[in-house]
């Protein structure tokens, strides 16, 4: 059996503000979150042996070491594939935990999304180059498909057309965030909910994608510390264990734009995380009583809710309608508010809301919460995480 | 010659202003706010001793000041009298003529004596030739040459300035359009890129076992082959899916834009823009055959437009 299942535990989580101007640097905020969340584990800069970050990060770990005093450092690994990196850093994180090749390792991620360089604004004008990577945007760049929120569309199109999918369909989603959202100090929509018909009014971004079914773009910077279980028992906070870290690519797998497969409606990559999350922790989703789903864009959300097995293939729309993503639902959902309320920080403040489902501490805590699945980014290979508490 | 040919030829010659003395005699103020202005150190303007050690008898105006001497100031700019000059009927001829923009284009002096401090400066204009229309970089138009002579208190000239203008017709040019984002070419997907240019839409095909792939690469996922071969689409398909794209705006394209994934007949798929459809008419599955676009110079793509309903 695999040694990983509960072998770690996330111990701390430290964040900035978010924002859309941060006024800082990119390191400087990597460095307030890592410091952050290295003081709410109860332990030293000096104790930290191990950092994990995203291939899309600017500052490498060592900028990071140097500047907070961390010194040596015996582990390091970085993921690819934007926002699908997420909980797959926690992953490497609690093997390197598990094997004893690091003790403290730290994931981190932390940019100027806003008020640097703005994905959303796409990749249009990318720098040429030979490589395969740059070379698979030739079969969309030069026919205007440039953005996430329009490679995106291309796959809610073909969800709407299968199941008979709405647009309230996708903006149920957005009001369950930003209604948590609003009830989060941290959130930048702190206090603002939207309605169903605000969604509606919101205009056209990339058709069938409206306004408000887009994250935000934010300033911030989050990390989270990993460290063994049996470490984690003695430190201040109520660990955050590991039951289930995975991470999934599909076949044809596609930056985005995966389009070339039989069918487009699922996310087979995640769905392909999901039963790794149920293999290793031996929990089914009736046993997980909340879930952190990535959202950069509404209409993902609903075929993740199928792929990790909360309802049938094309049932999502009713799951969500019914209620579930409530905070008194069978599956409170982005208890923080989701990137389109909280922040967008690629997904790591997603990972640190599930730390808090955990704690008990979340700003929207339902009662009763045992196991929090998170997911990352999707469109991308992508990872999933399954926190729990002690058994 | 045409009417309105006629009418601005008879212009040649005529007065297009009376003689005007300027508000200000040449003094030294203005003389020094010009200097400053211009960084023009020459000590002939402001210093006596030195403009007697050239052999004048004292300070000297610059003689670019000429036409400042004469303007009519402020007041005049802001609150223009309402009784229509000759410049301002021929203006409003041309203006008839579409000639609605202006642009100097000749300023040629000749200066009989040098200004001093007192002089009292006078000028007149009239009009020597306007020109056959012309094609110009700004748009057709035609140079209206005219003399202008200034004089000084005894009538005497102390320069001419041939002067020219060009009123022309502003060509609406449509503002260049950016290229379209280029493909990144590499050996793995040159072939196709380069098929599309001769609008051929090639589709990779696997030596050995004959499977179609599309986005290209250089081994068969079917057997594991690296040699591969093309053939041709057909051309015909279907919308796969589809969207609608309004912001962010790139200038290379017009939006609302469409971008589909075509599923050709021979079932491979493609991203491609569709051409002769409102965004609001397209629909999953409806029927498409190819088009071709040239956005750019070095570069054509695969589009497609909705297929003629067949009768059956």
């Amino acid at each position: 059996m695999s040694v990983l299942p509960g072998a770690a535990a996330i111990a701390g989580i430290g964040a900035t503000e978010f924002s859309k101007d941060s006024g800082r640097s990119e390191l400087r905020l990597a460095c307030e979150a890592v410091l952050a969340a290295v003081t709410d584990a109860g332990l030293q800069p000096s104790d930290v042996d191990g950092m994990v970050t995203f291939t899309a990060d600017t500052s490498s770990e060592i900028h990071i070491a140097r500047n907070l005093g961390i010194g040596e450092l015996r582990f390091f690994s970085r993921i690819g594939h934007g926002g699908g990196a997420a909980c797959a850093t926690v992953q490497q994180a609690a093997m390197a935990v598990a094997t004893g090749v690091a003790d403290v390792v730290v994931c981190y991620r932390a940019f100027n999304e806003r008020s640097g360089e703005r994905y959303g604004l796409g990749q249009a004008d990318r720098p040429m180059g030979a490589s395969a990577d740059r070379a698979a945007y030739s079969w969309m760049t030069p026919f205007g498909l440039a953005t996430p929120a329009q490679w995106v569309a291309m796959f809610a199109r073909r969800y709407m057309h299968e199941y008979g999918v709405t647009s309230e369909d996708f903006g149920r989603v957005a009001v369950v965030d930003r209604r948590h959202a609003a009830a989060n100090p941290a959130a930048w929509f702190y206090g603002r909910p939207i309605t169903l018909e605000d969604h509606q009014a919101s205009r056209w971004i990339a058709e069938p994608l409206r306004l408000l079914d887009c994250c935000q773009e934010s300033d911030g910077g989050q990390a989270v510390v990993v460290v063994s279980a049996e470490r984690a028992r003695d430190l201040p906070h109520r660990p955050a264990l590991i039951w289930g870290a995975a991470q999934g690519s599909g076949n044809d797998q596609h930056m985005m734009t995966s389009y070339y497969r039989s069918e487009i409606t699922g996310i087979p990559e995640m769905g392909l995380v999901g039963r790794q999350l149920y293999a290793q922790s031996r929990l089914t989703p009736a046993d997980v009583q909340a879930a952190i789903l990535y959202d950069h864009f509404t209409p993902l959300v609903l075929p993740q809710l199928e792929e990790l097995g909360f309802c049938a293939k094309g049932e999502a729309k009713d799951f969500v309608a019914d209620g579930n993503l409530e905070l008194g639902g069978r599956l409170p959902f982005n208890t923080h508010g989701g990137q389109l309320g909280e922040a967008y920080i690629h997904g790591m403040n997603g990972i640190a809301e599930g730390v808090r489902l955990v704690r008990g501490t979340s700003p929207n805590q339902p009662g009763d919460v045992h196991n929090v699945l998170v997911t990352a980014g999707t469109g991308v290979p992508t990872s999933g995480l399954i926190l729990g508490a002690d058994a | 010659m045409t009417d309105y040919e006629a009418r601005l030829q008879a212009w040649t010659g005529r007065e297009l202003m009376a003689p005007r003395f300027g508000q200000d005699a040449v003094n030294v103020p203005m003389i020094r706010h010009w200097v400053e202005a211009m960084e023009d150190d020459n000590p002939v303007y402001l210093d006596e001793k030195a403009a007697r050690a050239t052999g004048r008898d004292g300070i000297v105006a610059p003689a670019s000041m000429m036409q400042a001497w004469t303007m009519r100031g402020y007041a005049a700019s802001v609150r223009p009298s309402n009784t229509p000059s000759a410049a301002d009927e021929l203006t409003e001829l041309l203006a008839e003529g579409g000639y609605t923009s202006v642009v100097a284009t000749d300023s040629d002096f000749e200066f009989h004596r040098e200004l001093v401090p007192g002089d009292r400066v006078s000028v007149e204009e009239t009009v020597e030739s306007i020109s056959q229309e012309k094609k110009t970089a700004l748009g057709a138009g035609r140079f209206i040459s005219t003399r202008k002579t200034y004089r000084d208190a005894n009538g005497d000239v102390i320069a001419t300035q041939l002067w020219r203008i060009l009123r022309f017709r502003p060509t609406e040019k449509p503002p260049e359009k950016p290229l379209r984002p280029q493909p990144a070419i590499n050996q793995d997907n040159k072939f196709w890129f380069d098929a599309a240019r001769e609008h051929r839409l090639v589709i990779q095909r696997c030596v050995e076992c004959k499977s179609l792939r599309h986005p290209p690469g250089p081994c068969c996922p079917q057997c594991g082959s690296f040699d591969w071969d093309t053939v041709e689409s057909t051309g015909e398909g279907h919308v796969y899916t589809y969207v609608v794209n309004h912001h962010p705006r790139h200038p290379a394209f017009d939006y609302p834009l469409v971008v589909a994934v075509i599923e050709l007949a021979e079932g491979t798929r493609l991203i491609a823009n569709l051409t002769g459809v409102e965004p609001a008419d397209v629909e999953i599955g409806m029927p498409v055959v190819l088009d071709w676009i040239d956005p750019d110079p070095d570069l054509s793509l695969p589009a497609f437009r909705p297929a003629e309903k067949k009768d059956s």
